[in-house]
Formats: C-alpha cells, structure tokens, sequence
C-alpha cells in the first residue's frame, strides 16, 4: 500500500523517480520533487507531531514555512542532525531519515498526552500562578520539573561536522519571495539594468504560479510562462537568484540577513559545499513580495490530523500530486476554498461538501461547484470533528440570526478551512513600517515605509494574478529607478485565470457544543485556545502585548502568521474594542528559525579569532614549550625538560635566569613609533613622566593613566632621536594605548605636530636577562659597545647584529637582572634568536616563558597592569610616586589624582606578604583580613593580586593590595580560606636585590 | 599585468590556493612606509620618492616598482620594490628635512596576498564587506578595512586581481578564511 493518495497525473514531481525515505523509522516512499509533508501525505499520513503543552496528536495543516504542526527532527548520523524542521519544506530525497518530535513512547502512544486530560489545570497564566510558593521550591523542584518538560525537538549531543559559509553582497534592487509579484518586479527591475537579488525561501520560485494551473500569463500556460521568465533573469548577469534562500532578518539602513540552505535537499552533498549560507546584503531598494497566508478558522477539534487549510490542499493536489484524503469537506468563509474543491475533484479528489459560512456567497462558484455534483451549503458553519488522530466526520451546524442549530455530520477524512486570507507583513513590520488596519478586508497592510522598501502583491492587499503581476512590474520598475536613476516602465504582463477570492472571518465561531468542553485552537504549536485568549482578558490583560505574553499565542515558530489576527480578534470582542485599538504585536527576526551554523558561518575553532604567533613561535613549540593566550597571541608559558611540571620548569628557568641567562620572546609587547617634532610634547601629556630631558639613545619607564587618574598600561620608552621614540606598551594594551593617543592627538591637541605608527610586528624582540646575557649577545653584536659605561642601564643603540642584520637594541630589565632586549625585523628573527639560543646553551642557560617572567618581575615587586592594578589604582597605591613628574604642569590624569577620594587615608597600596609557615601559596584573589576568623560581614583589608613559590626567596611570595599597607609593614594578617585561615606577614614588595645592583652588571 | 612589478608571488611554494578563476599566492617582500603629513609635506615626499602620494580619497598611484596608497587625509602607505628600505627612507628624509612629517618602516610589519581570477571578488566577499562591484570599488581603489576580524587594505590592482596588505600574524587567519571561503564557492 503505497502512495494510495497519489493522483494518476500531474503535478511537479518526478514519478521517473522514487524516492525512499524514513519517517520514525518506517520506510515510505514518494517521488523526486516531493517534500516530506508532500510524501506523507501521498502515504496518508496526516499524523505527524505532538502538540507542545498538551501533546495533542497533530497533522499537517499547512504547505510552507508557517506550519506550526508538522515539526520533524532530521538526522544525518548519530548525535547531529536538525531539530524543528517544517515537514513542509523538507525537501524528500533518498535516504532521509526524519522523525517525529515530542512524543514518548511513540508517536500513536504518548505519555505526555495526559496533559490532554489535565488541560483545565493548564490555563492561560498556569506558570504564573502555580509555581508562586514556598519560594525555596522555584531553584530545586518547579524549574528543573519545567525545563524538563519545555523545548521542542531534541537538541543534537555532537559537534556540529557541517560547514557553514558567509557572503556579503550588495545590490541594487532586492526582492523577497519570487512569486508572482517578485518575478515580475525582478524582469522589471533587470530591465534597466539594476543589480537585482531575487531571493524565495522554496525549493522552486514561482509562488502560486507553481499551482495555479488554470491560469495563463502572456498567453501561455502559467508554469510556462514561470519557466521563460525564470530562464530570462538567470541568463542576466546583474540577477542573483537565491532558492531556498529565507529573508529572514530586515536591520537598519537595507541591511538584509537571508539564510540560504545549500545541501539539506541533498541525498549525498558534495563535502565541499556548506550546508548553509548567510547572506549579509545591503540593498539600495527592497521590494518585499511575501504573499499572503490562508487563516485557520476556530471551531472545536480545528487541531484534528486531517484538518488542513484550503489552499494547502489545493497546493498539494495541483503542485505534488497528492489527495489531502479519501473523502474531503471543505469549511470556508472565502471564495479561494471553492477554487481547491474543484482542483481537487477534478484530480480525482472526492469533495463531502462545501460548507460555507456565508449567506449569499458568489453564485457562479456555488454554480460551478454544483456543476461538477459538489454539495455546496451555505450559511453553514463547521462546529467540530470526531476522531482523534485522524478527522473521521465533521459536523455542520446552520447559522440563523446569530445562533447555531446542528445540522448533521458528513463522513470525511480530511477537511479543508478558509477563514480568508493575511498579508504577510512580517518583513514590513521588521523593517520598522508600521501597519495599517483596512476594515474592509479585515487585514492589517503595510502602511508607510521607514527604510527603503515597498510590499507588492499580496502582502500589500492586491489580489488576483492580473493585478499582483502588475503591482509586481510597477514596484521593481520603482525601486530601480530609485536605486539607479533610470526610469523605465513597468513590464506588462497579461494573465488571465487566479481570480481574486473575496470573503473572510475572524475570530472564534460560533458553535451548538458545550463550551465547557471543547477547545478550538487559535495558536497550534503553543496550545493556546479561543478560551485562554478570553481568559487572559477576563484576568485583565488588555494590552495584546500582555495577552500575547500571558496566552504564548504568535510566540511559536510562525510568529503568529496563522494565529495572530484570530487572536486579535477574540481579544477585541472580550475587550469590546475595535481591533487597531487592541495593536498588533511587532514581528521580529528571524522570520523563520535559523540554525546556530547560519548564524556562526565560518566563526568556530581556528578561524573563530585571528591567532597570533610570533616569528619564534615554531622554536618554541619544537622545544616543547606549553603555550598560553595572551589577547590574540600564543606566547610561550614555560619549556618542561623531562617530564617536568610546569612548577619543577619554572623554577628550574627562575634560578637559570639569577644563576646564568634567559632567553625570552618578548615580540608580543605592543610598539609604536612616535615621530615628528612635538613627540617629546606629546609624550610629556600622556605620561605621567617627565620626557622632554630624556637623551637620544636613553630608555626611559613610562606610567599612562586615564582621565580618572587611575593606571591604564605602563611600557618602556626609547629616544631614537630628538624627534623619534619607540613606545612599548603590554601585550594586551596595545591596541588600546594607541587608540587612546589617537583619540588625544586628533581631538585635544591636533595643532601637535607628531604622528603614530603601530610598530608592533615590525619587530620581533629576543629578551636577554641574567648576570651572563652580555656573554650571550656579545659575539653577536656588530657594530655596538656593550661595556656597561657605553651602553648603561636603560640606555638603546641602534645598529647591527650577525654581520648586518639591523637592531634596535635595549639595555634593560623586567627581572632584576641585566639584560638585553634585541629588536630585529621578525623575517630574520629566528636565525638571530637561533646564534643566541646556541650562546645561551652554552653559558647553561635557558629558554623561559612567560610564567618565569611573571616570578621573577614578583620577587622584584615590579607590577603587571591588570594584575596588581584592576583600573581603580593610581600610582601612589602601587607605590609608584616616583613616576610622575613633580615639576610638570599637565599629564592626562593629573588633575583627577587630586580628587579628594584618591588623596584620602584607607585607600589599598601594594605590599609584600609572606606566609608564617613559610610554605603555604596564597590564592591569588584571596582576601586579606585582620581575623583568623572574621564576624560575617566584615569588610577585607584587601586582597592577594601575585602568589608564587620564589626559588630566589626559598619560599612562597605574594604581592597585595591592602588598605593603608605601607603603614601595616610588620602586622600579621589573615587569608581566610575554606580549610582555615593562613597567616601572613606585611613586608616590603621587593625580594631579591632591593638595592638593584644586579641591574649594573 | 603592471602589478607583477611591484608584487610578485614567489614561486609554487607561496601558492596559497589555487582553483578554477581563482588563486591565492604569498608575494615576495617590498620595503613599505607609513607616511604622515599635510598636503605639503605629502607632496615632497612624492617627488622625493617618484610615485607622487595621491590626495584623492582611497586612491593609489602605482609608478613602475613603487606606489602610494592614500589612507587617510594626512596618511599613505608608500611601496617599492626595487631599493632597500633605508635607501629609500634615506631619499625621503633628505627632501623633508624641515618639513614637519613622519616616515616609518613597515616593510616587515606587513605581508600581502595576492587574489586574483574570476571568482577573486565574491571569495574576498565572504569575510569583506565592501561592494567589490567595478563600478563601487574601480581598478586601482585602495582601503582599509576588516577581512572577518582582521584589519588589510585592499588595493584592487585589476578588474581580477586586488592585494590584501596585513599584519603578518594575522596572515594565517587570512588565508585559512581564504581556504575555508573557496570552499564551495
């Protein structure tokens, strides 16, 4: 039993070709060109999902992207795969494997469906009101108890394998939806040459061309017609067109986000291509031809499998070949349900009846309708279904004055529903245009655009093929000539047949049945009936934004699309208000789900950040060092020997470094070049420095504070020449530090004349430390006096190194020791940190990292901004006074340092803290009090910012901010901490070598 | 083509990628500055240095082996591949003498990659987001911008080819963004 619903002839699918495929593990088969909402439907499988709150069992009610029932799970391979997907535009192809959602065991037997019976206790508000107290029950029982049970589908457990690309694009003109109304604006649009996107969020463009099979357009069949106009904008090279390609985010200024699902349709995807794209587009001019969406009238059981919207009947009928059902009624307040009744009848279809709503509907469609031996009734309301998973009859009821009386049931597996027809105006809506209530056809229309963008067709209210392809033609020849300035007229384009539909309901019908016991859907995928939208006004939500919020309803995957505007109607009958007085809630992006992937692109593992190495980088790793991230950088952390910890290694390197040399890369320090005449000037303002006396050829540490007078980066500063510095800045600061001397140069003082420029990569620098670093370099060095009389403490040379490699090289020291900074161009900086390394090797020294770096700059109480300091900290509270020059007149921060908070007594300064027992390491972070065991509540004196065991001090060392420190040298604190209180003593923050004289070696 | 001049890829082994309409190469090194300056000074060095610094916005002025590309009202970056460096700088100094300005060395801070063929605007499109249209982006346009998270400038040198100058270390970022872009194209 195969495909029984499967019409003889016609349609767009390829009977040459069988597809099968799997739903829940059953292998069903449907032909190439179906979706899987179409292939179900061949097989008579309307059963396909459980609702979300009450897991009522669930059919496919519509044949595109607003279906809020048929939500599958598609898999690919164990633990990955697609939640929430539309079985409607699921594309069927060999092999696919989908499956039901929200369901246990299975889809015919659900536990979950007990809900069903409980639905009295899960009203409108049901969160709200029942999980109010004992308050301690919210963390431990009621949210785990939600969480639980909320969330559709199941979230894939593996890492994501798929690719997902990224594109910018801009144009000239670009459409949303390729019905016909964007077709028609496309050819107009391509016409005088504007760049033009056409984007259409299905398998096919065409929109209703694709099943409007009595229509002709220029005299031709309409799909024919479809195929020339397809083929004349693809042979354009100024036109994209995008299938399956959603618009589903309108930002500002024309920024338009379309999701384009490259492979899904795909049985075997090529490995090379995405299986998604974000198209990222700036559009001079939008047109948005979304067409409109057929509304799901409200009676009880509307929900019912089986229960699907007229035009989706018609659509599967015409386009896929597919009988919605054996014997199929049609309920209708529209002329456009009479259309799908004699589509489906002549397909082979059996139509029940057509039960029509209205007194006095069109009497040459009732006519037609009889003709072809359909029962036609009028003034005939649908009032319910029998049958749970499959509608097995309906029941009519006729409409007099106001009140219903029953009128019989027909049998009937399938009924068809036409409550009228809503503009689709979500991307209008998204692109902040406000909407305009028309009484007429009981419609909200895009009123006046914001950005530049118009609707056409029938998201703007035109109906009929005719007169949507003309409105199509005159937008796209609109926006192109506002987006390129050249007029043209509109293509005119005859077509005949795809008559506008009149007729519409809103709201809830009325029905003969015991309203205590019956629920009619307004919103599917959220549950939420007529009676709870009654209820939240009853409770006093008069706002449809509160309504919206209380009810859930239009917050499921369609937005409400399908549900909004029954909403609102039941709302503004409660409330006895006209409908644009209750409002419309906003629609927001995305106008359909979009993947994480879509959203990501590219942006995952490496390629998630730039990760930045240094030229020494491939030395390092080949030495085995381990590595850590330091802003974008990999810098080298510390170089294990033989199975050493990263504890044994340091300490190893901090006694190699005081006992011999160091080799360290240091390429990662931020630099920049400071020239023009004024550079001294300008160094004098943005330091807390004085510079101006500074000689060529000397170094010089330098404190930048911000406005606030608190510490931002520190670095040392070399004088090239009178009117040249190297600034360094710390690894993480560089790009802030220039910013900030940008930002100063540009806005306060632009009549300086200097200039910056990012040095940062233009040289790599090998740092040299340790009582035998001049050893190291000296065989190296070309043309440069290294006695420490020529080239002192803080001094700088340029020249040569390696016979004629050039060298900005630095006497200087972040260890204590004597040392060297060699800056070379980073293209020959390996070979020269090679010659070094083999020096180094042979003095016994070694190679240290970063953390090495961090132990000895400890021991000498030198801070790291951003360690020490946390940007409340001035240079006093680090003890760094010294810094500033006293006898300058201005220096960015100098003002706010007399601010009386940060001249007062109490505020934390760095001192040195060493634990009573001697062994014990301080947590760094760790609060600092004056009791063992302090009362709860009391304030800390401060806390630990260093902590590390010093192989030169023979014990562990911290470094503190505490309040008043400099006056508690000597006092015996305490480090609270869970296993007990570690004491500890205040001492001076300098270890090793507080006279400095290792510097002068 | 006249770039070829300037930028020249270096051999199979700087062959980043290689596709149909599509290839990515590592060029050999040039000497590059950062020059600042008003007009005046600007107009100096240009004589000083033998490509005049263009004043037109985005624009590029390539003469033979050298070139400026205008950055910003008071800065180019200025390429030659035909001298060292400090001869170069040299020459430039020397006509500036009294003329306030600033002229550093960037020749090793940058590299530059060279996209070319006929698919080389819609790959640089998948982490740039200009209009690379040659009517909105024209042969010989120049600017700075971000390619994904990474500041280049993009100089495009022909209707298919444009150079990509970066900071050397975000040059593996670039080009596995490159590669993972042609991917699927």
């Amino acid at each position: 039993m195969t495909q029984i619903r499967r019409t003889r002839s016609g349609g767009r699918i390829d009977r040459s070709q069988p597809v099968r495929f799997t739903f829940d593990g059953r292998e069903l088969t449907g032909f190439a060109g179906d979706t899987l909402a179409s292939a179900l439907l061949a097989n008579d499988e309307h059963l396909v999902g459980r609702s979300f709150k009450y897991h009522r069992p669930r059919g496919i009610l519509t044949a595109g992207s607003e279906e809020p029932n048929a939500l599958v799970g598609v898999t690919r391979s164990p633990g990955s795969g697609t939640p929430n997907l539309r079985a409607t535009q699921v594309e069927l192809h060999e092999g696919l494997s989908a499956r039901s959602q929200n369901r246990f065991p299975s889809l015919g037997f659900d536990i979950g469906a007990v809900n069903d019976l409980l639905s009295p206790l899960f009203v409108a508000g049901f969160y709200y009101k029942t999980f109010m107290w004992p308050k301690s029950f919210w963390n431990r029982v009621y949210e785990p108890f939600i969480r639980a049970a909320a969330g559709l589908g199941v979230a894939p457990t593996a890492p994501d394998r798929d690719r997902y690309a990224n594109r910018y694009a801009h144009c000239d003109v670009l459409i949303a939806g390729a019905g016909p109304a964007g077709i028609a604006a496309a050819l107009s649009a391509a016409e005088v040459g504007a760049r033009v996107i056409l984007a259409d969020e299905q398998a096919e463009m065409g929109g209703a061309l694709l099943h409007e099979t009595g229509a002709t357009v220029e005299r031709q069949p309409a799909d024919r017609w479809l195929e020339a106009a397809l083929a004349e904008l693809a042979a354009n090279p100024r036109v994209t067109l995008l299938l399956r390609t959603t618009a589903f985010g309108y930002f500002n200024h024309n920024y338009i986000a379309l999701g384009e699902r490259v492979t899904d349709h795909l049985a075997v995807p090529d490995p090379d291509l995405p299986r998604e794209r974000l198209w990222q587009v700036r559009a001079r001019q939008v047109v948005i031809a979304a067409g409109s969406i057929e509304r799901p009238l409200v009676f009880p059981e509307n929900d019912r499998p089986g229960v699907m919207l007229a035009e989706a009947g018609r659509i599967y009928a015409n386009r896929y070949g597919v009988l919605p059902g054996r014997s199929i009624a049609v309920a209708t307040a529209c002329d456009t349900a009479y259309r799908a009744a004699l589509d489906i009848h002549a397909a082979g279809g059996s139509i029940a009846v057509i039960a029509d709503l209205r007194e006095r509907p069109d009497e040459a469609l009732v006519a037609e309708a009889r003709a072809a031996g359909i029962r036609v009734e009028t003034s005939c309301v649908v009032t319910g279904v029998l049958g749970r998973k499959r509608v097995r009859s309906v029941l009519l009821g006729r409409l007099r004055s106001g009140s219903v009386t029953a009128a019989g049931t027909v049998n009937a597996d399938c009924l068809l529903m036409s409550g009228g027809w809503t503009p689709n105006v979500s991307l209008h809506s998204q692109s902040r245009g406000k909407l305009v209530w028309d009484a007429e056809r009981g419609a909200y229309l895009p009123g006046a655009a914001v950005q530049a963008e118009r609707s056409a067709g029938s998201c703007a209210g035109v109906d009929g093929l005719a007169a949507v392809l003309a409105d199509g033609a005159h937008a796209g020849a609109e926006a192109a000539r506002e987006a390129t300035g050249t007029a043209h007229a509109p293509r005119q384009i005859v077509a005949e047949g795809g008559e506008a539909g009149i007729g519409w309901v809103l709201g809830a019908l009325p029905h003969d049945r015991d309203a205590a016991r019956v629920r009619a859907f307004v919103d599917y995928q959220n549950d939420v009936t007529a009676k709870d939208v009654k209820l939240a006004v009853r409770e006093g939500m008069h706002s449809i934004e509160h309504i919206k919020r209380y009810t859930t309803t239009g917050m499921a995957t369609d937005q409400g699309r399908l549900s909004n505007m029954n909403a609102l109607s039941i709302a503004s009958t409660a409330l006895n208000r006209p409908v644009p007085e209750v409002g419309l809630t906003t629609f927001r992006q995305p106008y359909t789900p979009v993947s994480f992937g879509t959203l990501a692109t590219t942006s995952r593992g490496d390629l998630f950040d730039p990760v930045r190495k240094t030229p020494i980088h491939g030395w390092a790793a080949g030495q085995g060092a381990a590595f850590e991230d330091v802003s974008l950088w990999k810098r080298a952390w510390y170089f294990p020997r033989g199975g050493e910890d990263m504890h044994r290694a340091v300490e190893r390197e901090c006694r190699t470094v005081r006992e011999s040399v160091g080799l360290f890369d240091a390429s990662t320090l931020g630099k920049i070049e400071v020239v023009g005449p004024d550079a001294a000037e300008f160094l004098n303002r943005i330091y807390t420095n004085p510079w101006l006396k500074l000689g060529p050829g000397r170094l010089r540490y330098g404190l930048m504070l911000n406005e606030a007078g608190f510490i931002m980066d520190d670095g040392v500063v070399g004088r090239l020449a009178e009117d040249r510095f190297h600034v360094t800045t710390t690894t993480g600061g560089a790009p802030r530090v220039l910013a900030h001397m940008e930002d100063y140069l540009q806005t306060e003082w632009p009549d300086l004349k200097v200039w910056l420029t990012s040095t940062t990569e233009q040289w790599a620098v090998i740092a040299v430390q340790g009582p035998k670093a001049r050893e190291a370099i000296a065989p190296l060095v070309d043309d440069i006096d290294l006695a420490t009389e020529a080239l002192p403490h803080m001094s700088m040379r340029e020249g040569h190194v390696m016979g004629g490699i050039p060298c900005r090289l630095f006497r200087m020291s972040f260890t204590g020791e004597a040392g060297y900074e060699l800056n070379v161009p980073p293209s020959r900086a390996r070979e020269v940190w090679e010659a070094v390394w083999a020096n180094v090797e042979k003095l016994g020294g070694c190679a240290y990292g970063t953390e090495t770096m961090h132990v000895l700059r400890a021991e000498k109480g030198y801070i790291i901004v951003g360690q020490e300091t946390d940007g409340t900290v001035t240079p006093d509270d680090v003890g760094m006074s010294w810094a500033i020059g006293k006898k300058k007149r201005d220096f960015v921060g100098m003002r706010s340092l007399a601010r009386p908070d940060l001249v007062a007594e109490g505020r934390k300064q760095l001192v040195g803290l060493l634990t009573r027992d001697g062994t014990a390491l301080l947590e760094e972070g760790a609060q600092i009090t004056r009791e063992a065991v302090p009362a709860l509540k009391t304030p800390a004196l401060g806390h630990v910012t260093s902590s590390y065991v010093s192989p030169a001090a023979g014990r562990p060392i911290a470094l503190a901010m505490i309040a008043d420190g400099r006056a508690r040298m000597g006092e015996t604190l305490h480090v609270p901490m869970p296993e007990g209180a570690i004491t500890v003593e205040v001492v001076p923050p300098v270890f090793v070598d507080p006279e400095g004289a290792r510097l002068n070696v | 083509m006249s770039e070829a001049i300037l930028y020249s890829a270096d051999g199979d082994t700087e062959t980043v990628l290689a596709a149909p309409g599509l290839r990515v190469s590592r060029t050999r090194p040039v000497a590059r500055f950062a020059f600042r300056g008003d007009a005046a000074a600007a107009g100096k060095a240009g004589a000083a240095f033998g490509a005049s610094l263009p004043m037109t916005p985005l624009a590029a002025n390539q003469v033979a082996a050298r070139a400026a590309l205008w950055l910003g009202p008071d800065e180019w970056l200025l390429l030659a591949a035909d001298e060292p460096p400090a001869a170069i700088a040299a020459g430039i100094e020397a006509a500036l003498a009294d003329v306030p300005h600033a002229l550093v060395d960037v020749s090793e801070r940058n590299l530059a990659l060279l996209v070319e063929g006929e698919r080389a605007a819609r790959l640089l499109n998948t982490q740039v987001f200009l209009d690379l249209d040659l009517a909105a982006f024209p042969v010989g346009m120049a600017t700075r911008t971000l390619f994904a998270k990474a500041e280049i400038i993009l100089w495009r040198l022909g209707d298919e080819a444009f150079a990509v100058e970066c900071w050397r270390s975000f040059a593996p970022y670039i080009e596995g963004l490159l590669l993972e872009g042609a991917r699927g194209l």
